[in-house]
C-alpha cells in the first residue's frame, strides 16, 4: 500500500506549486496594472446650475493625476466599492453600464452594509462607500484622523412604507409619534388598543427590518429619534419577501419595509399613510412616487455614495465612472425600482462634477426638488 | 417444567412490550417520511420556481442588474476555487491531527485536553471563524481579502468535522491489526503507512466529503471576509478578489423583483449539481480506495 504516502506527497507538492504559482501571478498581474507617469488632464465645461434663476457658471480646473497614465483615451484600472446592500443594486446597474463601455476598468463592489462599508472607506481602503444614511459624526472623525477626505453624492431616494394586512379595515392613518410608542425599546403597546382605544384589543403582531440593515438604521433613529433603538420583541428579517409573507398572513400585524419593495407586493398588503405630528398643519401622506420624491412622505430619506477625495484627484477613471454613474441615474434608478432624484438633479449633478465642484450636492437635490415641487 | 406464572402487572407489562413492538417502526417510518418529504418539497419549491431560469447565461455570464443577463459565473468559480483549496489544506491537516491523536498520543492528557477542543471548536458559530480571520489572516498577515483567505476560513471551519471523522475512522481499525504489526516489529509510522491509514482513509474521505458540502453552502464568513458580490473578473490566482454562490443567492433572493428569486431558485439548483458532483466525485474516489485496498488485503 504504498498509494497512500504517495497521495499525501501529491497533495503537498500540489499546495506547494499551487502557492508558488498564485504569489508570481498576483505579483505579475498587480504589478502589471501599475505603470504610470504623471498626466494632466484640463476639463473646461459650462455649467447651468439650478440655483435660483438659471445662472451660468463657468469653471476651469486642471487635475493632476500623479502615478497613474490615462493611454490613448482608453480608461484603465480599478474601483473598490463596498457598503450598504440597499445601495448595492443601484452601484451594480452603474458599474455593469460602465464596464460594457470601459472593459478594461475592473470594479467591485461589495454588501458589507453601510457601516461595514465606512470601517473600510475612512482608512482608505475603499475607493467609493454605498451608504444608505449619511456618514456618523464618529466615521468623520476617524476619516479626518487618518486624512481621508471624502465626497457626499445623494444617487436616490430610498423610502419605508408602514403596512397592515388587507383585513385590517381600522387603521387609516399613523402619526409619527404612534409609530415611536409602538416601536421605542420597553414600549408598552401590546395590543392595538394601546395604540387608540377605539381600535381591536388585539395582540399587535410586529414585522420590521433586522438590526443590520440601513432600513432599521433609518426606520430607528427616524421613528424612535436614536439610532438602533428598538422594541426587539417583534419579527425581524434582512428580506422584505418574509415580512410581506408574514404581515399577509396575520389580520393583527404591523410592519415596516423599503419603499422599493412596495409596488411589488402592492397587493397582497396595504399601506398605512402617515403624518408627521411634530409639523404642525401636517396631512395624513400616502406614499407615491411623488410624494417619496419630494420627501413630502415623512418617512423617505436619500441614499448615497461616498467618493474618496484622493481616489477621485487621483484616478480619471474614477472620475469618469462617478459622472457616468450620475449621468444615468435616473435610469439605473429606475432598473432596480428605486425613486429617482428629478432628472434636473442628476444633470446638474454630473455637470458640477465634471467642472471639479464636489460640494453640496446634497443641498442641490433640495434645491431641484423644490423647484419641482413648489407652487412657482 | 410447565408453564411460568405471571401475575396481572407482569402479564400487562408484557402486553404493553408487544404493542410498542408494532407501533415503533409506524413510529420511525413517519419519522423517515416526515424527513424525506421536507427535502422532497424544498427541491419540488426550488425546482418549480427557479427551473425555468436555468440557463447557459446563469454560469457563463457575470452579475448583472438585469435578471436576465445575470449570471453567476464569478460567484461559481470564486466558489470552486476556495472550497477545493480549503480541501486540500483541511483533508491533510485533518488526517494528520487525527494520526497523532490517535496513533501516537492516545489516551495521553494532551490527546484529551485536544479532543475536546476539537470538539468544541466545532460548535463555534461560523461567523466567528471569519471575524478572527478577517483580523488575523487578511489584516494582520496582510493576505488581504482574497481567495487564500477565504480557503483558509473555511479549511479551519471544516477542520474540526473532519478531524473527528478521521478520529474515529483510525479508531475503528481493529487494534488485533495494529498490534500483530507491532508484534511483527514495525514502527508506529510503519503500522499508520501500511495498516490504519489504508483501512480509514475511505471513511476519512466521507469525513471530506461532508466538510466540502458544508464549506460550499456557507456565507456568513465568506460576507465578512470578502464581502464582495459584484465581480466582473475571474479569480486567477491566491490572491485575487474573490465572492461565493451562497452570497450571491442571498443577494438575489432579497430583492424586490420576482425574477431575481427565481433566478435564485435556480442557483440553488445549479449549487446542489455542484455539491452532487463534487461528493459523486469522492464516492468515487472512495470506491476506488475500498476496491484497492480489497485486492490488497485479501
Amino acid at each position: 500500500m504504498m498509494a497512500n504516502p504517495k497521495m499525501v506527497g501529491l497533495i503537498l507538492t500540489f499546495l506547494l506549486v499551487g502557492g508558488v504559482v498564485g504569489y508570481v501571478g498576483g505579483w505579475y498581474v498587480s504589478g502589471a496594472s501599475t505603470t504610470g507617469g504623471a498626466v494632466t488632464v484640463t476639463e473646461k465645461i459650462t455649467v447651468t446650475a439650478p440655483t435660483g434663476g438659471a445662472v451660468t457658471v463657468t469653471e476651469r480646473i486642471t487635475v493632476t493625476a500623479p502615478g497613474q497614465t490615462q493611454t490613448s483615451g482608453q480608461l484603465a484600472g480599478e474601483i473598490e466599492i463596498d457598503g450598504s446592500s440597499t445601495v448595492y443594486p443601484l452601484t451594480e446597474a452603474a458599474a455593469e453600464a460602465f464596464m460594457k463601455l470601459h472593459p478594461a476598468v475592473k470594479i467591485s463592489v461589495g454588501i458589507s452594509g453601510t457601516g461595514g462599508g465606512f470601517k473600510r472607506f475612512v482608512v482608505g481602503e475603499t475607493d467609493i462607500n454605498d451608504a444608505s444614511r449619511p456618514i456618523l459624526k464618529s466615521e468623520a472623525e476617524k476619516a479626518l484622523s487618518s486624512g481621508v477626505e471624502w465626497i457626499e453624492i445623494p444617487v436616490a431616494i430610498d423610502g419605508l412604507v408602514v403596512v397592515v394586512n388587507r383585513q385590517n379595515d381600522w387603521v387609516n392613518c399613523l402619526t409619527i409619534s404612534e409609530l415611536k410608542k409602538i416601536w421605542e425599546p420597553d414600549s408598552k403597546v401590546t395590543k392595538w388598543s394601546d395604540v387608540r382605544p377605539e381600535w381591536p384589543n388585539e395582540r399587535i403582531v410586529l414585522y420590521g427590518a433586522g438590526p443590520d440593515s440601513g432600513t432599521f438604521d433609518y426606520f430607528t433613529e427616524r421613528v424612535v429619534g436614536k439610532l438602533k433603538a428598538s422594541r426587539t420583541d417583534y419579527i425581524a428579517s434582512e428580506d422584505d419577501n418574509v415580512l410581506v409573507a408574514g404581515v399577509e398572513g396575520e389580520k393583527y400585524a404591523l410592519g415596516y419595509f423599503g419603499y422599493a419593495y412596495y409596488p411589488h407586493a402592492a397587493d397582497k398588503i396595504r399601506v398605512v399613510p402617515i403624518r408627521d405630528d411634530a409639523k404642525e398643519g401636517s396631512e395624513c401622506i400616502t406614499p407615491t412616487d411623488e410624494t417619496v420624491s419630494t420627501y413630502v412622505y415623512p418617512l423617505a430619506r436619500p441614499i448615497f455614495i461616498y467618493v474618496n477625495k484622493k481616489s477621485w484627484n487621483e484616478k480619471p477613471w474614477l472620475r469618469e465612472f462617478v459622472i457616468f454613474y450620475l449621468e444615468n441615474g435616473e435610469n439605473f434608478v429606475r432598473q432596480v425600482s428605486y425613486t429617482p432624484f428629478t432628472s434636473q438633479y442628476y444633470k446638474a449633478a454630473a455637470a458640477l462634477l465634471r467642472a471639479g465642484i464636489t460640494d453640496g450636492l446634497f443641498s442641490l437635490t433640495q434645491v431641484v426638488v423644490w423647484k419641482n415641487a413648489g407652487p412657482h | 417444567m410447565g408453564h411460568q406464572v405471571l401475575t396481572g402487572a407482569e402479564r400487562r407489562h408484557v402486553g404493553l412490550r408487544k404493542i410498542f413492538d408494532r407501533v415503533l417502526p409506524i413510529i420511525l417510518s413517519v419519522a423517515v417520511f416526515v424527513a424525506v418529504a421536507t427535502v422532497a418539497s424544498l427541491l419540488l419549491t426550488v425546482i418549480i420556481t427557479g427551473g425555468h431560469r436555468l440557463s447557459w447565461n446563469l454560469i457563463l455570464n457575470y452579475p448583472s442588474a438585469n435578471p436576465e443577463d445575470a449570471g453567476m459565473r464569478s460567484a461559481i468559480l470564486g466558489s470552486i476555487f476556495t472550497v477545493g483549496l480549503s480541501a486540500l489544506i483541511c483533508i491533510p491537516l485533518s488526517i494528520a491531527t487525527a494520526i497523532y491523536l490517535v496513533e501516537y498520543s492516545r489516551g495521553g492528557r494532551l490527546s484529551s485536553i485536544l479532543s475536546y477542543n476539537i470538539a468544541n471548536l466545532a460548535g463555534v458559530p461560523s461567523v466567528i471563524f471569519g471575524v478572527v480571520a478577517l483580523g488575523f489572516l487578511a489584516y494582520w498577515l496582510g493576505m488581504g481579502r482574497t481567495v487564500i483567505t477565504g480557503a483558509f476560513t473555511l479549511a479551519i471551519l471544516t477542520l474540526p468535522l473532519v478531524t473527528v471523522t478521521s478520529v474515529e475512522a483510525l479508531k475503528a481499525v481493529p487494534d488485533d491489526l495494529r498490534f500483530g504489526a507491532y508484534a511483527l516489529g514495525a514502527t508506529t509510522l510503519q503500522v499508520v503507512r501500511r495498516v490504519t491509514l489504508p483501512r480509514a482513509l475511505p471513511m476519512m474521505l466521507t469525513g471530506g466529503i461532508l466538510g466540502i458540502s458544508r464549506a460550499l453552502g456557507e456565507a456568513a464568513p465568506i460576507l465578512v471576509v470578502s464581502g464582495l458580490l459584484f465581480i466582473r473578473e475571474d479569480p486567477t490566482s491566491l490572491f485575487s478578489k474573490f465572492t461565493v454562490m451562497p452570497l450571491q443567492l442571498y443577494n438575489w433572493i432579497s430583492r424586490p423583483q420576482p425574477a431575481f428569486i427565481e433566478l435564485s431558485s435556480a442557483g440553488i439548483i445549479v449549487l446542489l449539481l455542484i455539491l452532487l458532483a463534487l461528493n459523486g466525485a469522492a464516492i468515487g474516489l472512495r470506491q476506488y480506495l475500498i476496491r484497492r485496498m480489497g485486492q490488497n488485503w485479501r
